[in-house]
């Protein structure tokens, strides 16, 4: 009897390795990734009159009403910046973060009818869920670029620094730590809901462990070890300094949050592919 | 020679029953405990039952489906049956990797395309064209094999007038139509399709099993069929499987498989009317149930056009109520309440004899009525059929479901309509 080594395409078993990753798989979709940006970005403003304007809207209410808040009532420095530049930075960069953590968190949930009934890489959903934050991200990002010209022009003291060459780094760092968070909360809470609450909100206190609406150096001493344990904080940091020229930038602080984010990226990855196989049983 | 597409060995796959919530974290626990640390095979897989939804089992966990193997070859059409519940489901959606097995090996050679349902991730708000690009990304197209077949798809669908319209404003069907315009250009090797077919109007289903057809015979493509539709399932495949409570009963050629099926699930063709409160007439003479009996003698619900069956009528009287002069009429209609076709006793002629038995039948050597489902009513009076000499009137007492076989020996089966069907030749 002559045994034929049989080629397959493709071997569906029960249990597979914690590392098939499967990322040609995922190449092989990129279609559908740039699909699905088209589809959020497009259904975001049809049947709306003022269209994609409305990516202003958020951070410009944000930005008056936390100078107003804190600025103002408050009293909290902003380092010297004037404060619509100073919210306004902090907030377009961590809205970004903040809505790829939330979103991811919740891409089971959000799309258990499509994937109960068509096999595609899971990964391409929260990776078409960064990219469309990014667009949205970019349209505010030119916001802020806009508001940063007219102060310069009234001879505000800010300056752009060499260190805006980082600012595609600082991005890539952003979408890794939220995507690897977002998806570790979304891989649990396939079976355990709980988690989910602790989302919406966790992230609202998040900001204000961050340094959004004051600069780190304004934080006491002894509280000060706290807000370095977030990653965040040096990644905003480092923004405000690339841009405005004043934050404090430190490059033990951008190797810790380069770390992390890749670790919990990572993390995130091997969890939310172990979870992808059967999720739709528990969901 | 031909070659194997779809290999599958030990194939099972458990669920757990009711609630997942607390209870589950500390079995969670106890299930890594087992598997992880010590090595021993999961413990809840022991307690395992098979799953027969009727019966109460004693374990919440439930093998949807058990040690199932079987080589399907390139190019077969398989018709998957069962009843509710038997798994198709399940085995389809671990054939398009919706979700995993517990256990077992699957083999695949080719692309897989799975259609478990039209229109999955259909966009409300984008246009029909937006919703052909997305919807074929989803199902596996590369952007530009959808740009090159994107007329082709159109024109299939036939909404081409609304092809910029948002999909929020289609009819249902022109959704459907879309959608499964879509899916029937896949270029996949191997394409899975589960009932997808009962929704759309006749027309557009017709289309459908014909371009499945193309797909399958035309293309020499694999194709899995999951129907409840037996008739639809021998039109299109010459294989079958038939699974029950998780289990691979039978598999083989799609008659047989079929046969095997009705032969299966007959034995609860039975209707026992007893308790129906809706009946006219003065009761002298009442049905108790009324029972479809196909040609292997046994009770059903499905018979095949043409074929031979007796109709059991198990009656009770009142005590000093002769039968001689019992008239009895019955009938099968249509879903829309027309009559196709009828009988009256006393027109054939048959004079009721007092017998010890308390049943009667009517023996019906070919059922000469197209594929559908039609319903049985009868009549029971005695010496006239005028509305005061009712003893017992009863509508829609039974269903029975005519499926489509080769009536006229033509090689092809009959097609789907509400009519009876009689012998005859063109010249």
């Amino acid at each position: 009897m002559k045994e034929k080594v049989e080629h397959w395409d493709m071997i569906i078993e029960g249990k597979t390795s914690l590392f098939s990753l499967q990322f040609k798989d995922v190449w092989r979709y990129r279609d559908l990734l740039m699909m699905f940006v088209k589809r959020d970005f497009i259904s975001f403003y049809k049947q709306t009159i003022l269209g994609p304007i409305w990516f202003f809207v958020q951070p410009i209410f944000t930005t008056i009403v936390f100078s107003f808040v804190f600025g103002k009532l408050a009293g909290i420095s902003t380092d010297g910046l004037p404060q619509y530049l100073f919210y306004l930075s902090g907030i377009t960069a961590w809205n970004y973060f903040a809505d790829c953590i939330t979103k991811t968190s919740t891409v089971f949930r959000d799309n258990a009818n499509i994937f109960g009934k068509v096999y595609f890489p899971r990964l391409i959903m929260p990776l078409s869920i960064i990219t469309s934050n990014l667009i949205r991200f970019g349209v505010q990002f030119a916001l802020f670029l806009i508001m940063l010209f007219y102060f310069n022009m009234k001879g505000e003291d800010v300056h752009v620094t060499s260190a805006a060459l980082l600012f595609p780094y600082l991005i890539l760092l952003m979408a890794l730590l939220g995507l690897g968070v977002g998806l570790i909360i979304s891989a649990l809470t396939t079976k355990y809901r709980d988690l989910s609450f602790l989302v919406s909100f966790g992230v609202q206190l998040l900001m204000y462990g961050t340094t959004i609406i004051y600069p780190l150096h304004s934080a006491p001493r002894q509280y000060r070890y706290l807000l370095e344990l977030n990653p965040m904080t040096f990644i905003i940091e480092m923004f405000r300094y690339a841009f405005l020229g004043r934050g404090e930038h430190s490059v033990h602080g951008i190797i810790y949050a380069t770390s992390v984010s890749v670790i919990l990226f990572i993390l995130g990855v091997v969890i939310f592919n172990k979870t992808e196989k059967n999720f739709v049983d528990t969901i | 020679m031909s070659q194997l597409a779809i290999q599958v060995q030990n194939l099972s796959k458990f669920y757990q029953l009711g609630q997942i919530g607390t209870g589950t974290i500390s079995r969670d626990f106890e299930r890594f405990f087992a598997t992880k640390i010590l090595g021993k095979e999961d413990p809840f897989h022991k307690i395992g039952q098979t799953n027969d939804r009727t019966t109460k089992g004693s374990s919440d966990i439930v093998w949807s489906l058990k040690d199932i193997s079987f080589d399907i070859q390139q190019g077969d059409a398989v018709g998957i049956i069962g009843r509710n519940g038997a798994g198709k489901s399940t085995l389809l959606k671990i054939l398009s990797r919706v979700t995993s097995p517990s256990k077992g090996v699957i083999k695949i050679k080719g692309r897989i395309a799975s259609l478990l349902e039209v229109g999955t991730g259909f966009h409300p708000e984008l246009s029909g064209r937006e919703n052909i690009y997305l919807n074929g990304a989803i199902l596996g197209m590369r952007k530009k094999e959808i740009k090159r077949k994107f007329d082709e798809i159109v024109d299939f669908s036939g909404v081409e007038r609304y092809i910029d319209t948002p999909v929020k404003r289609y009819s249902s069907g022109m959704y459907v139509r879309l959608a499964f315009a879509v899916a029937a250009h896949l270029e996949s090797e191997i394409l899975i399709v589960d009932e997808v077919l009962s929704v759309g109007d006749a027309e557009f289903q017709k289309k459908c099993l014909g371009k499945m057809n193309d797909v399958s015979r035309g293309e020499g493509r694999t194709v899995l069929f999951v129907s409840h539709n037996i008739g639809a399932v021998r039109t299109l495949c010459q294989q079958g499987m038939y699974l029950k409570n998780g289990q691979l009963e039978y598999a083989g050629l799609i008659e047989d498989t079929v046969t095997k099926y009705l032969i299966d699930t007959s034995g609860r063709g039975g209707v026992p009317i007893r308790n129906r409160a809706d009946r006219i007439g003065n009761g002298q003479i009442r049905m108790d149930e009324i029972i479809f009996i196909n040609r292997q003698g046994l009770a059903t619900e499905e018979i095949l056009s043409g074929d031979y069956l007796r109709i059991e009528f198990q009656f009770q009287k009142e005590l000093n109520v002769p039968i001689h002069d019992m008239i009895i009429a019955c009938s099968f209609s249509d879903q829309y309440d027309n009559k196709v076709v009828s009988w009256v006793s006393d027109e054939m002629p048959h004079q009721f004899r007092e017998k010890e038995r308390n049943y009667f039948t009517l023996e019906i050597p070919n059922f000469n009525l197209r594929p559908s489902t039609y319903n049985f009513s009868y009549q029971i009076s005695r010496k006239t059929t005028a509305p005061e000499d009712f003893c017992d009137v009863l509508n829609n007492v039974a269903t029975i479901q005519v499926l489509a076989s080769d009536f006229f020996y033509s090689g092809k089966n009959i097609r789907s309509a509400n009519s009876a069907l009689l012998y005859a030749t063109f010249q």
